[in-house]
């Protein structure tokens, strides 16, 4: 059984990509000599910046032979259908068998594939391999028209046994295969031949390559962490940008060095986060004082001095940056100390969405729905407010400008600078939060009741403007701030009605109009010849200009208006005016639609559609959430479908307490009762035409059994109202799992289609009640199995 | 030093070194090009030429001016005017990497004391429509080049593709020579009897161009500027290829390019003079590089700039 190495030589592949190509080029090769007939013990693939490496072992040397027996036309079929089968079988007439069949005479094509040789599979798999190779970015080089990640420069490909190794040959656009590779670009050994796997690694590390990128991994972080060790620091742990260096050396030589002092009184964000950007170095921590005092980095070459040439070097472009970056801190400082002002105009003039508004207008609405939500999640409302106002100004800092990543962590030091209180500076940072399924939600209530309002304003403000997710687009992570609000809400166990909360983030929204509107109103109440037109069209055109948006109906309305004049039309104006009253909502969508009937702001019930529509988005995202914590989908519908579901704390605790209490035997047998009362009270009223609600008399209770569940509902019901009133949903459940045995012994008792039709008619009552008092908890008739 | 190169001692011998290197690989040693653009791409010899089929080898030291960088001549490594070192060759010959490496040496870099990286950099011209892959060049941490493999042009795909490498000059200068600020680096040999430092030719400069830039430029005038080169460029290259003096086929695609060099310009100045909103840029982006286009279409139609194939059937003649 022979092994086969294959080799891609090429310029510099992206670290980000290597992973990926790995993988692609192991699957794309195995897979395709496994089509052709092949079988393999194993396959390994390897990186490194210049080399795609892959071995198979344990390949067959040939693919076994095939037959195949293909059933054609009928003998008597027309010539066309005889013809195509040939065509698709590549046989001729004579080449095909006539056999009996249940319709007569038909043909049979019977096609044998020989086996063949492993070579000259392998050579057609790996050409297909190289030309469909899906790189994230190819190119072509030179004058050829291959496209790879960059040029392609040789390829190896090696079938070697016992008996010894033999090129497999291929030529792929004038590259021509061979049993020849070379090490390290600078400290390699030149061109050399290899005969075997084990031999091409160990002549690649002769020639100071290492060739498996978990090894350079690990010889990275072990080194590191020496060095580190020896001069008092530990290295601050970092797996992706270890991934990322592996994919950037073949040879990996991890050197120390110290941050000159001039830079230690910078934030550690802003010291980790400028040497990672920049220059892929490690940062190392001084375990004692906190501080980030050192870093590691790592070269791709052994030098005579012993790398004091390179890590010079490095410290100059350190150096550099951080001068850079403590220029920005100070500059920032000084604005943070002198109260912000000057981030808070700016971010006037910075477009969130052109039909959102700015990100001060944005700040201005999260503000004012942070005042609203504080007392629920037990903030002080000023406090929300002033953190919902600061916490985005370090957007316009010259050190966020420079590190997008350090959003937030620069705007809790800001506001510590400027003096405000430690859970409005906490905030600053906290309120993105959580950005990840595994991001830690927070919990300061300044911090909750900022979160929550960011969240909400995006999710209503997309909403409006009809920017929902689809499928997999979502471009402004509306799921994510979703499933944020989720786990804000349950994380911290906040009792909110949501339809409430996006109530108040929509008049956030529109605070801005209302002045506006108002004053329309009462310019075209006025007598008719009172109007003052000329007025009410400068408004509307000013509104116009502020407001940033211009759908084109409204272009249109107030065009069509004026025409560009101070000559309005009275009608026109005033019927703009007025069909818009006596509400407007925060949906610009709506606006569009409705400005091509002279009115460019939705009526209340139009919103209130879009909150119900993204009620039913949060509670996707809920169902998502709760089915990863162990709680059926069925389940969580039972209980959606019961009033108060925009509580999303209330619901979870409900949903939770009946998936406990179906997991009883009690609970389990109690649904199938209350299916079976269900069915036949359903069937029954259908049959009927009436609903059986007029609530059963104990005095028909005919025998035991019967009696006993009249006496058994009214203490259930009992039970569960009082446990409900207080929220204690175990309770209330347990009273409802409690009616299993009287209604298990009543159904096997009692015949309900009494031929008594007084009977009948009082015990399809006595079913409504068991259907009344279960769902009082959930929605069972919901509950599937 | 290991490779027995001695270290330039000033700034011109940095470019003198470099101009014999790539001479002695058969570059074709171009002058500046003659009017102000952001980067040594924006020459014709390179923008242009990388079009069509013809092989190509060029390098020159090209001036570049990037008005919003002007620090006064304060900033040890920010200048609003410096010098690029470009190198062009069409096809990208196999060894280009290796060429590249031997110019650094050239310079006196020793490549067996010094970590030299190939890091992952896609190239991006959103006003000249063009793009390329390839790497920033990092000598021991420091960005010291960019090495590009063009793959589109003003919209048109390079075939043969041209290999493009571009040198920061004052940046490798200043790391070669262990320099800290821009402003103290020898122009030329220390030892002259007239020693200049890059100080003393372009300190004073420096502090005029950044205040120009910020507050002298008219913003009108730039403005209307801008709205001419646009024109003229689209006039020039309206007029048929015939010309009625010569009888011959001169479409004016450089003339017509050199507007919109100078609308490329005229946008910068007036970035930095701070009049261009956040929406606005692109719009103005948008408009350089529909310039841009429009000229590699008509350089497309040259001689110069056409495929071989073409050539032989007589489509451009």
């Amino acid at each position: 059984m022979p092994d086969l190495l294959i080799e891609l030589f090429s310029e510099e592949i992206p670290a980000r990509m290597q992973g990926m190509a790995r993988e692609t080029l192991k699957k794309l090769v195995t897979d395709g000599l496994v089509e052709a007939g092949l079988t393999y013990a194993g396959a390994g693939a390897f990186s490194t910046p210049r080399r795609l490496v892959l071995a198979v072992e344990g390949l067959t040397a040939e693919s076994r032979p095939v037959r195949e027996e293909r059933k054609g036309p009928n003998t008597a079929a027309p010539a066309a259908a005889i013809e195509g089968f040939l065509r698709s079988t590549g046989l001729t007439l004579d080449q095909l068998e006539k056999r009996a069949d249940k319709k007569g005479e038909v043909y049979f094509a019977v096609i044998e594939k020989p086996g063949r040789k492993a070579e000259a599979i392998i050579a057609e798999v790996l050409e297909a391999a190289i030309r469909t190779f899906p790189w994230p970015k190819s190119m072509r080089w030179g004058a050829g028209s291959l496209r790879w990640v960059r040029p392609l420069h040789s390829i190896l490909c090696l079938l070697h046994d016992e008996a010894g190794a033999q090129v497999v040959p291929l030529t792929v656009e004038g590259i021509s295969s061979g049993n020849t590779t070379e090490g390290h670009r600078f400290m390699g050994i030149g061109r050399f031949t290899v005969s075997s796997f084990d031999d091409y690694a160990a002549k690649l590390r002769r020639a100071k390559v290492m060739l498996d990128p978990a090894e350079r991994e690990a010889h990275i972080w072990q080194g590191a962490q020496n060095l580190a060790f020896a001069a008092g620091l530990e290295v601050v742990e970092d797996r992706g940008l270890l991934a990322e260096i592996a994919g950037l050396v073949e040879w990996p030589v991890p050197l120390m060095g110290r941050i000159p002092e001039a830079f230690l009184a910078l934030p550690a964000e802003v010291l980790q986060t400028s040497m990672k950007e920049h220059q892929k170095f490690f940062s190392c921590r001084n375990a004692k004082t906190g501080r980030i005092e050192g870093f590691v980095t790592v070269a791709n070459i052994e030098t005579p001095d012993d790398g004091a040439t390179i890590l010079k070097g490095n410290l100059k472009v350190l150096s550099a940056r951080l001068s850079d970056a403590r220029f920005f801190w100070e500059n920032d400082l000084r604005v943070a100390r002198a109260g912000m002002q000057d981030w808070a105009e700016g971010l006037a003039h910075v477009t969130f969405h052109n039909k959102l508004g700015s990100q001060a207008d944005r700040i201005a609405r999260i503000a004012a729905l942070a005042r609203e939500i504080a007392p629920l999640v037990g903030a002080d409302p000023d406090q929300a407010a002033k953190a919902a106002e600061v916490a985005k100004l370090d957007l316009r800092s010259a050190m966020v400008g420079e590190f997008p990543e350090l959003q937030g962590v620069m705007g809790r030091y800001y506001a510590i600078e400027a003096g405000l209180p430690q859970p409005v500076a906490d905030a600053a940072r906290d309120h993105y939060s959580p950005l990840g399924p595994s991001d830690a939600v927070p919990s300061e209530p300044v911090s909750v009741a900022v979160a929550l309002a960011d969240k909400l304003d995006t999710l209503t403000g997309f909403w409006a403007i009809d920017e929902k997710p689809t499928g997999s687009k979502d471009p402004f992570a509306l799921r994510r701030a979703a499933l944020g609000v989720i786990r804000l809400v349950l994380g911290n166990g906040v009792r909110i009605n949501l339809i409430d909360a996006l109530d108040w983030a929509v008049i956030a929204g529109e605070a801005r109009e209302r002045p506006y509107l108002e004053w329309v109103l009462q310019a075209v109440t006025l007598k008719p010849d009172r109007r003052p037109m000329s007025a009410i069209y400068e408004r509307l055109m000013t509104e116009r200009r502020l407001s940033g948006w211009e759908p084109d109906g409204f272009a249109w309305s107030a065009d069509a208006v004026g025409k560009e004049t101070s000559n309005p039309d009275p009608d026109l104006v005033t019927s703009i005016g007025r069909s818009g009253w006596p509400y407007m909502g925060f949906s610009l969508r709506s606006r569009e639609r409705n400005a091509a009937e002279h009115w460019p702001w939705t009526p209340l019930d139009e919103k209130r559609h879009s909150d119900i529509d993204l009620l039913a988005f949060f509670h996707d995202r809920l169902k998502v959430y709760l089915r990863d914590q162990g709680i059926r989908h069925d389940i969580i519908d039972a209980c959606l479908a019961m009033p108060g579901n925009d509580d999303l704390t209330l619901l979870v605790k409900r949903a939770t307490a009946l998936s406990d209490t179906l997991k009883t035997e009690d609970g389990a047998n109690l649904i199938q009762g209350f299916k079976r009362a269900n069915n036949i009270l359903s069937a029954e009223e259908k049959k009927d035409g009436v609903e059986y609600s007029f609530g059963a008399d104990p005095k028909f209770a005919e025998g035991p059994e019967e009696q006993a569940l009249f006496a058994a509902l009214d203490q259930a019901e009992a039970k569960i109202g009082a446990a409900m009133k207080a929220e204690d949903f175990a309770g209330a459940m347990a009273a409802m799992a409690a009616l299993r045995g009287p209604v298990d012994a009543f159904f096997t008792a009692v015949q309900i289609n009494s031929d008594n039709a007084v009977l009948r008619r009082n015990r399809l009552n006595l079913l409504h009640r068991i259907r009344a008092v279960c769902s009082g908890v959930a929605d069972l008739s919901r509950i599937e199995g | 030093m290991a490779s027995g190169i001695e270290t330039p001692k000033s700034f011109q011998e940095i470019i003198l070194r470099l101009q014999a290197y790539w001479a002695a690989r058969g570059c074709a040693i171009l002058q500046p090009y003659d009017m102000e653009v952001g980067a040594g791409t924006f020459h014709p010899a390179t923008t242009l030429r990388s079009l069509g089929t013809k092989p190509w080898a060029a390098a020159y030291v090209q001036p570049s001016r990037r008005p919003t960088d002007g620090r006064y001549g304060e900033n040890p490594n920010r200048l609003q005017h410096y010098y690029q070192y470009q190198v062009i060759i069409k096809p990208s010959p196999p060894d280009l990497q290796a060429l590249y490496l031997g110019s650094l040496e050239a310079i006196g870099i020793d490549l067996a004391l010094h970590d030299i990286r190939f890091v992952e950099d896609d190239w991006e011209s959103p006003t000249l429509g063009a793009w390329g892959l390839g790497w920033e060049v990092w000598c021991d941490g420091m960005e010291v080049s960019q090495f590009t493999y063009f793959q589109q042009v003003g919209g048109h795909d390079c075939r043969p593709v041209s290999g493009e490498l571009t040198y920061g000059l004052e940046r490798l200068a200043m790391y070669v020579m262990g320099v800290d600020h821009v402003m103290d680096m020898p122009f030329n040999d220390p030892q002259a009897p007239i020693a200049l430092t890059y100080g003393d030719i372009f300190r004073q400069t420096e502090e005029e161009y950044s205040r120009h830039n910020f507050d002298g430029a008219t913003v009108e005038m730039l403005f209307r500027h801008f709205e001419d080169a646009e024109a003229e460029c689209q006039r020039l290259l309206d007029f048929p290829p015939e010309d009625p003096k010569t009888g011959k086929r001169i479409i004016m695609a450089h003339p017509a390019y050199d507007q919109t060099i100078k609308a490329s310009h005229l946008f910068n100045l007036l970035d930095a003079r701070g009049v261009i909103s956040v929406t606005e840029r692109q719009a103005y982006i948008g408009r350089v590089r529909a310039l841009a286009k429009k000229c590699a279409d008509a350089f497309r139609q040259t001689e110069a700039g056409a495929d071989a194939s073409d050539l032989a059937h007589g489509v451009a003649s």
